[in-house]
């Protein structure tokens, strides 16, 4: 409680100052501090680096200071732990202050750090996790995401089975929830019949079993969703048991620029789905791509576009209040989503979730040793996603 | 479903069993010869393929890659063995799991920090490229077959080495009773150095071999070691014979488990609730057959006398 009141003193006294001392250079006083939340440890540490590139490259180019304001980025590692993602995070909303939090890769360690986020009225940029309660029922004003609600790229493979005339489909999907609704979400918008469910173990690295399955039943398409290692060991499996050639792969989350720079050739011309791509053609996205190859050395992922976009979102937001981060200034304007956005269209919805545009996206050969998607075909103009109806806020 | 399916199958659990066999065979030696239990066995496996990956980059070719990678996890493996698990050997279980617990996580994020959290991949030899048609629509890549091959081979030579030879013997003497061995003059610590040293080549052997069908990542032995614990609980402790019989059993077990327990479960149940009782069914399968041995034969199958 004191703690509070000390903390409601302080933040008045820096609003204050900043009034006053404006144009006098930034004080320490006048800085921003953002906690970013991301899976660093583990096999599926990738995306949180991917994520946390991101981010940091927005933040550099806006010189190290976000909207004018010195930014300080605290980067903590959630280890895939919810538990240990929720100490981490009261550190930093208790002890280290911080004026907003980002970030965050799984849904698991979204569900755990959301609640305490919101409720101590700190703004969050969600650059991954897109959990169906946060966008529905449970939705915030204090909330937003640069990414998607995770049931959409899985309904554009979906929609695009149908559209192509796909009838028979198997589906497959490690046994645990991101799994299960990753089906019912290609379900929504497909036409034909799912002729087979697969469930594999979460961790599984030999698909043998379930690839003689697939031959043996000849489905027109397979629809699949195995983030991680998980997808590399299949993208390659699947090629070599000849069955690139025969039946289409459609998958969500699994050909990406995290996975091809190991499953390279064996994953090329393989469908997923995806709100960004580096080929979609706008000015923002080219200099990203090009900035962010030649700070990492490695192509970014939809992952890394993510966590570029919060950060410029922040920036641009902070930009029209005159950085002024106080959340009643801000959060209108971050409303209206004042940045150009590497994905081309962006708007947020009434759960302040993006409207945008999804692609069919293609692994490609870029050149020598490089391998990245490419949208081919847009599937979605402008939607949000099917939970923005019973948010209420 | 039909023959050839089941004969595909069984091939692929085949495939499995011997893989886990090469993990195994390393552990059940160092379990059941020097009592140490090494839960940094799947961290030597992983250790295996990435020296691999590194390796090829320099020689750039598979079997370049396969020796140089043997030769250094094996450096790697008697480095480990002198730095740290030497200083465990007299020490209780409960300090050998927590110390080469901490050897995981140590070796994880070490080989995160050299290769970064992204997988690997090691091309396969071009001597096994090609593929077999083994029913409509799947081929099969003859590499798998080299890989059964290759397991088998050395199942073969452990074999001999153990009933065959001097080694062989004062291994197995050794895994009834150390003290006795060395008390008859056998510098015991050496034994257990030559038995650590063999165990670890056999774990980076596993995961070079793994490497060109399994993507090489950070903790990618983790999942395998449970796996292999099973194998030698089943197969009884400290026998290669066993290990050899129960990776196989096991290897079968989860694979035809995995490809029709949904399709049993179809038969009695509604078709979503067969889709959740299915793959739930199809993981359990291993730890229940498991239990039922561990019921009956409390020391596994071929259960090695130690007094």
């Amino acid at each position: 409680m004191m703690k509070r009141f000390l903390s409601a003193v302080a933040v008045s006294a820096t609003v204050g100052l900043g009034v006053g001392g404006m144009g006098l250079g930034s004080a320490h006083a006048e800085g921003l501090k953002i906690g970013f939340l991301a899976t660093l440890s583990g096999p599926p540490a990738v995306l949180g680096e991917h994520m946390r590139d991101g981010f940091l490259l927005g933040v550099e180019e806006a010189g190290g200071k976000l909207g004018g304001l010195e930014t300080e980025v605290i980067v903590v590692d959630d280890e895939l732990k919810p538990d240990a993602a929720l100490t981490k995070v009261q550190g930093l909303l208790e002890r280290d202050q911080v004026d907003m939090m980002a970030g965050v890769v799984f849904s698991n360690v979204m569900m755990a750090v959301y609640k305490p986020i919101i409720e101590s009225e700190t703004i969050f940029i969600g650059s991954n996790a897109g959990p169906s309660p946060i966008a529905g029922r449970g939705c915030s004003p204090y909330f937003f995401s640069t990414s998607w609600q995770n049931d959409q790229n899985h309904e554009v493979m979906g929609r695009y089975a149908g559209q192509q005339g796909f009838d028979r489909v198997i589906v497959m999907a490690p046994n645990y929830q991101a799994g299960k609704d990753a089906i019912a979400g290609f379900k929504r918008h497909y036409t034909g019949e799912v002729i087979d469910e697969i469930y594999t173990s979460l961790g599984q690295l030999d698909f043998s079993a379930e690839l003689a399955r697939i031959a043996d039943a000849q489905p027109d398409a397979i629809f699949t969703f195995m983030p991680g290692g998980m997808g590399v060991n299949l993208v390659r499996q699947y090629d070599q048991a000849g069955l690139k050639d025969l039946i289409p792969f459609l998958s969500a989350f699994t050909v990406d620029e995290t996975t091809l720079p190991a499953t390279k050739e064996t994953a090329v011309g393989l469908f997923s789905a995806a709100q960004w791509a580096p080929n979609l053609d706008n000015p923002a996205n080219a200099k990203f791509v090009r900035d962010f190859e030649a700070k990492y050395g490695y192509a970014p992922s939809l992952y890394a576009s993510q966590g570029y976009d919060a950060a410029r979102l922040i920036d641009a937001a902070l930009k029209v209040t005159n950085g002024d981060k106080r959340p009643e200034a801000l959060l209108p304007v971050l409303k209206t989503a004042p940045f150009e956005s590497v994905r081309g269209d962006f708007q947020f919805n009434s759960n302040q979730f993006p409207i945008q545009d999804y692609y069919l996206t293609r692994a490609v050969n870029r050149s020598g040793d490089t391998y990245v998607t490419e949208a081919v075909e847009k599937i979605f103009d402008d939607v949000g996603d099917a939970y923005a109806g019973s948010c209420r806020m | 479903m039909s023959a050839t399916l089941l004969a595909v199958q069984a091939l692929n659990g085949l495939q499995l069993g011997v893989l886990l066999f090469l993990i195994a065979a390393g552990l059940t030696l160092v379990f059941g010869v020097m009592d140490f239990i090494n839960l940094a066995h799947g961290v030597q496996y992983m250790l295996g393929a990435y020296l691999a990956v590194a390796m090829y980059q320099v020689t750039g070719t598979f079997w370049g890659a396969l020796i140089l990678g043997l030769v250094l996890s094996l450096v790697c493996g008697l480095a480990l063995e002198f730095l740290i698990f030497r200083h465990l050997y007299d020490r209780d279980h409960l300090d050998q799991v927590l110390a080469t617990f901490g050897v995981i996580i140590f070796v994880n994020e070490a080989v995160k920090v050299i290769w970064g959290a992204a997988p690997l991949a090691l091309p396969g030899p071009a001597l096994f490229d090609g593929s077999i048609q083994l029913m409509e629509n799947l081929k099969y890549p003859v590499y798998r077959l080299a890989l059964i091959g290759s397991g088998l081979a050395v199942a073969v030579l452990l074999y001999v080495l153990v009933t065959r030879t001097r080694i062989g013997m004062l291994v197995r003497a050794g895994a009834t009773n150390p003290d006795m061995v060395a008390a008859l003059g056998v510098n015991i610590r050496r034994l257990f150095m030559i038995v650590f040293g063999f165990g670890t080549m056999l774990a980076g052997f596993a995961g070079i071999m793994a490497a060109p069908i399994l993507s090489v990542e950070p903790g990618m032995g983790d999942n395998l070691l449970i796996l292999a614990f099973v194998v030698i609980v089943i197969g009884g402790i400290g026998s290669i014979r066993g290990a050899f019989i129960a990776a196989l059993l096991i290897g079968l077990v989860d694979t035809l488990g995995r490809s029709m327990a949904t399709d049993i479960a179809r038969l009695l149940l509604p078709p979503s609730a067969a889709n959740d009782v299915g793959p739930a069914i199809a993981s359990m399968l291993i730890y229940i057959l498991m239990a039922g041995v561990l019921f009956f034969r409390p020391s596994g199958l071929f259960p090695v006398g130690r007094s």
